[in-house]
């Protein structure tokens, strides 16, 4: 149904894709697998007319293909869900669903027809969506839906889906996947980019492993196991879950009493949260986004007010203390999405390596900056975490995400911290840089650190935690050993079924 | 060339002083072809708006060459026109750095021209009615006294916004009305000299030991500049080597990572405020001590707001707003001149100035958009 021979895609620097092979066949689901920067997104933006290759063919039901935009691609049937959304938020479903498409009562909006097409299509894949909600109320999970009835609406038969199951639950995802075997089983065909084993292994029929922009081979999904994909993706022998002794926990470092908090928008979003961190264990919190951790990490580290209850650090009351003063108990915090919300873009990365700690010595004496002191410690950490940067005073912006995730996590492990709270660590980051990460921590909590984990990954959550924390509309509800915790167990706590 | 290289790496310090003696040049090499470039993209800007404007003045039917020589001559032809160019340039500097120093740390001061005033009006209170004292201390505290005032009117734009959410841009804006008007009622008012026969809207004479040194004789060049170029040091010094520094660039760039950072937000963004509008405030104290020795009605012939783009101009970093500051200067002067010479009106230069500024914006946009699409890749 669809070729693509010898796709060749130079960026400034790099070759995205070269010469890579690509065959699809209807009513497959085919998964194009490698970690980040192998080049999947560019090839699948080459076959959506977002890029024109420097050479090679696309070759669409027999006939070659020449893509000048989306709108072409589009045209010929092919439709593909981006990683990040392309919904205008402040506009409703409906109204996105028209968004770019012709209709005969142009250039009025043609709201019945837009209804019909949501009703109808999410009846189909046997999820409920009202068109009239405006975009920016739903969950992400519920977005995904709605560019998927969009891709269909406007006639696709090929469907790209860009790392789908990135945004989530178990079961969400598992709903994902009924509903692309049951567009399969209308003739369609589904390109599945991910860099997820599992995922791979339970929906696709074949697999198309990229590393550096090559292919490294095409094999059918059922003659492979997810150990030997994992080698053809990373290029060596890779294990894919950490090994560690059981813990032997110490004395509470992080105890969180009956705390409650307002969220952004003003609604309840802790209510009478209860924990306890020792020395030497990994606490995991699971739990869909958007259930209250983002409001119990603020909580903790003093960036978001709390209204009730009780935080301490090694026997200390720090509710309402302020985040430098939460710092200087030796917390150490690596938040979610790093890039937004813990980087200097324009900063150099060693000035990036002192932050949280820029006006402690040696890096300040009497607030004046000591540039060879920093710029010495910078390197080591370069060195120590295997950060590639072609020095320590390039800007943070031109480091690649995992270089910069690296970053962050090397700068909040290297302070010798008391307590490490840890967002989402290896969200988006391929398998080895999750390997390396996932070992580090490890590393701390051996050496005596109280380790909290969130995380929307269930099995990183799974893979690391001594105990695991289930979080849902802003209360724990349930409590588990990591030996006793089953994935079929945390996904229903996630969804607030037990 | 190897062979003596070998000769020294046989002695390992020796060898290691070697090669870090050879890296040397080469870490020069890109330092001062970065500021290079930028100084070229500057005078690129320049010319392309010379260019512009040129083939105007022609279609009006006026002599282009004839008006840019008058322009070039008028402002760094002479003694006269330099220093009348430097004269020019001295409070663009010190609002312009006040202004870099509020743009770096986000905070969008347009109110340079009203902290300004208040920094006017600060050092002549202190001139005209403190008592005869030794001209060092006496120009210390104008000094003093105009940062105060100045940063303090400012103060209120970023208290506003730090903790109440208020839109800097419109409160400042806002508050140059405000002191303007001030100023006139004051001068006309409270502060009027009444010793003359037919009083005019202006204060009294400074006393002798508050008024700036001038530089030159028989020019108009004071101590003020050197205060701006202390001034551009001093701010230089506070953006690279400091925490304070460190906090306000955070600040600006990335308010989020800042609080997380464990930066004060709130108090580092007022205080970015204070110390831009305490520049500015020391350019209406060099102005008033330096230029005029009273405090008058439309002491400002709007350099408050041509100081922005002389801060964008200049890229926001303190070598670069002295440059631009003095490019403004100069076509301030020229532009005079030209007007004389060839009958091109002022009003010109305006048009010139803008375009230097889109120009120079435009590029950065550009730089962006391929920052964008490289990201993308």
């Amino acid at each position: 149904m669809l070729q693509m021979c010898g796709i060749t895609k130079h960026f400034p620097g790099v070759v995205a894709n070269d010469s890579i092979d690509l065959e699809v066949e209807a009513r497959e689901v085919h998964a194009l697998l490698g970690e980040n920067g192998a080049g999947k997104t560019t090839l699948m933006n080459i076959l959506y007319g977002v890029y024109s290759p420097d050479r090679g063919e696309i070759i669409w039901k027999g006939k070659s293909l020449r893509l000048r935009n989306p709108r072409d691609a589009i045209e010929h049937g092919i439709g593909m869900v981006h990683q990040h959304f392309t919904l205008i938020p402040t506009l409703s479903v409906a109204e996105n669903i028209l968004l770019g498409q012709r209709t005969p009562h142009e250039p009025f909006f043609d709201a019945s027809a837009a209804e019909r097409i949501v009703r109808d299509l999410s009846q189909q894949l046997g999820v409920k969506i009202d068109p009239h909600v405006k975009v920016s109320r739903l969950d992400a999970g519920t977005q995904q839906w709605v560019e998927i009835i969009r891709a269909l609406s406007r006639g696709a038969e090929l469907l790209i889906l860009d790392e789908p199951t990135s945004v989530l639950t178990p079961g969400e995802a598992e709903r994902l996947f009924e509903a692309i075997k049951m567009l399969t089983g209308k003739g369609k065909s589904v390109i599945f980019v991910t860099h997820k084993l599992k995922e791979t292994m339970a929906l696709c029929q074949r697999v198309t492993v990229l590393r550096r922009g090559k292919v490294v081979g095409t094999v059918n999904a059922c003659e492979t196991t997810e150990h030997e994909l994992a080698r053809m993706m990373v290029g060596r022998e890779i294990s894919l879950h950490v090994e560690r002794r059981p813990c032997t926990p110490g004395d509470v470092v992080l105890r969180v009493e009956e705390v409650s908090a307002l969220g952004t928008r003003g609604q309840q979003a802790l209510h009478r949260i209860c924990l306890e961190v020792r020395e030497g264990e990994i606490l995991g919190i699971a739990g869909v986004a958007g259930n209250g951790q983002t409001e119990l990490v603020g909580a903790i580290t003093g960036l978001h007010p709390v209204t009730a209850g009780r935080i301490e650090i090694a026997g200390e009351d720090v509710t309402r203390c302020s985040p430098r003063q939460i710092i200087q108990r030796g917390v150490a915090y690596i938040p979610d999405r790093p890039w937004q919300t813990a980087t200097l873009p324009d900063f150099t990365v060693a000035h990036n390596a002192i932050l949280r700690m820029h006006w402690d010595a040696p890096f300040a004496q009497k607030g004046i900056l000591r540039p060879t002191a920093i710029m010495q410690y910078a390197n080591q950490l370069m060195t120590q975490y295997d950060i590639r940067a072609s020095s320590s005073r390039v800007v943070a912006r031109q480091l690649s995400g995992g270089n910069l995730q690296k970053l962050i996590v090397a700068r909040e492990l290297a302070r010798q911290p008391r307590l490490i709270i840890a967002v989402n660590p290896t969200a988006g980051l391929d398998i080895g840089a999750r390997e390396f990460i996932h070992k580090r921590l490890i590393e701390q909590r051996d050496k005596g650190c109280a380790i909290l984990l969130v995380s929307a990954d269930l099995d990183e959550i799974m893979d690391l935690s001594d105990r695991i924390a289930v979080m849902y509309m802003g209360r724990v509800v349930g409590h588990v050993t990591c030996d006793k915790a089953t994935v079929e167990m945390l996904g229903l706590m996630m969804a607030g079924v037990v | 060339m190897s062979g003596i290289q070998q000769h020294f790496i046989s002695s390992p310090s020796l060898g290691r002083l070697v090669k870090g003696l050879s890296r040397l040049p080469r870490l020069l090499l890109s330092v001062v072809a970065g500021y290079l470039r930028e100084l070229g993209v500057g005078l690129l800007a320049i010319l392309a708006a010379m260019v512009v404007v040129g083939f105007m003045i022609a279609a009006a039917g006026l002599d282009t060459l004839r008006a840019y020589r008058a322009l070039l001559e008028g402002s760094v032809g002479s003694i006269n026109g330099i220093s009348e160019t430097l004269v020019r340039a001295t409070p663009l500097i010190l609002i312009g750095l006040g202004i870099a120093v509020a743009f770096r740390g986000g905070m969008w001061n347009i109110g340079g021209e009203g902290q300004f005033y208040l920094g006017a009006l600060g050092a002549a209170l202190v001139g005209i009615y403190l008592p005869p004292m030794s001209p060092v201390v006496h120009v210390l505290l104008a000094l003093l006294s105009g940062f105060t005032c100045g940063g303090l009117w400012a103060a209120i734009a970023g208290y506003l916004r730090a903790r109440r959410g208020a839109n800097e841009i419109v409160v400042t804006i806002m508050m140059n009305y405000l002191a303007a008007f001030l100023i006139s009622f004051l001068v006309s008012g409270p502060l009027r000299d009444n010793s003359r026969l037919i009083p005019v809207p202006q204060t009294p004479r400074i006393v002798d030991s508050a008024v700036l040194p001038r530089l030159i004789p028989q020019t108009r060049i004071h101590a003020g500049f050197l205060i701006a170029i202390v001034a551009a040091v001093a701010v230089w010094f506070l953006l690279e080597r400091t925490t304070v520094g460190y906090s306000i660039k955070a600040t600006g760039e990335n308010p989020e990572a800042a609080r997380y950072g464990g930066i004060n937000v709130p108090l580092i963004s007022t205080l970015a405020m204070v110390l831009s509008g305490g520049l500015a405030g020391i350019a209406g104290m060099s102005e008033v001590t330096g230029v005029h020795r009273y405090l008058l009605e439309g002491i400002s012939p709007g350099y408050g707001y041509l100081a922005i783009a002389v801060a964008l101009f200049g890229g926001l970093s303190p070598l670069g707003v002295i440059l631009s500051a003095l490019f403004f200067g100069a076509l301030m002067v020229g532009a005079e001149a030209m007007q004389r010479a060839v009958g091109v009106p002022v009003a010109t230069i305006y048009l010139l100035q803008g375009l230097v500024v889109i120009f120079v914006l435009a590029r950065q946009v550009l730089l962006r958009r391929r920052r964008i699409l490289d990201l993308k890749a």
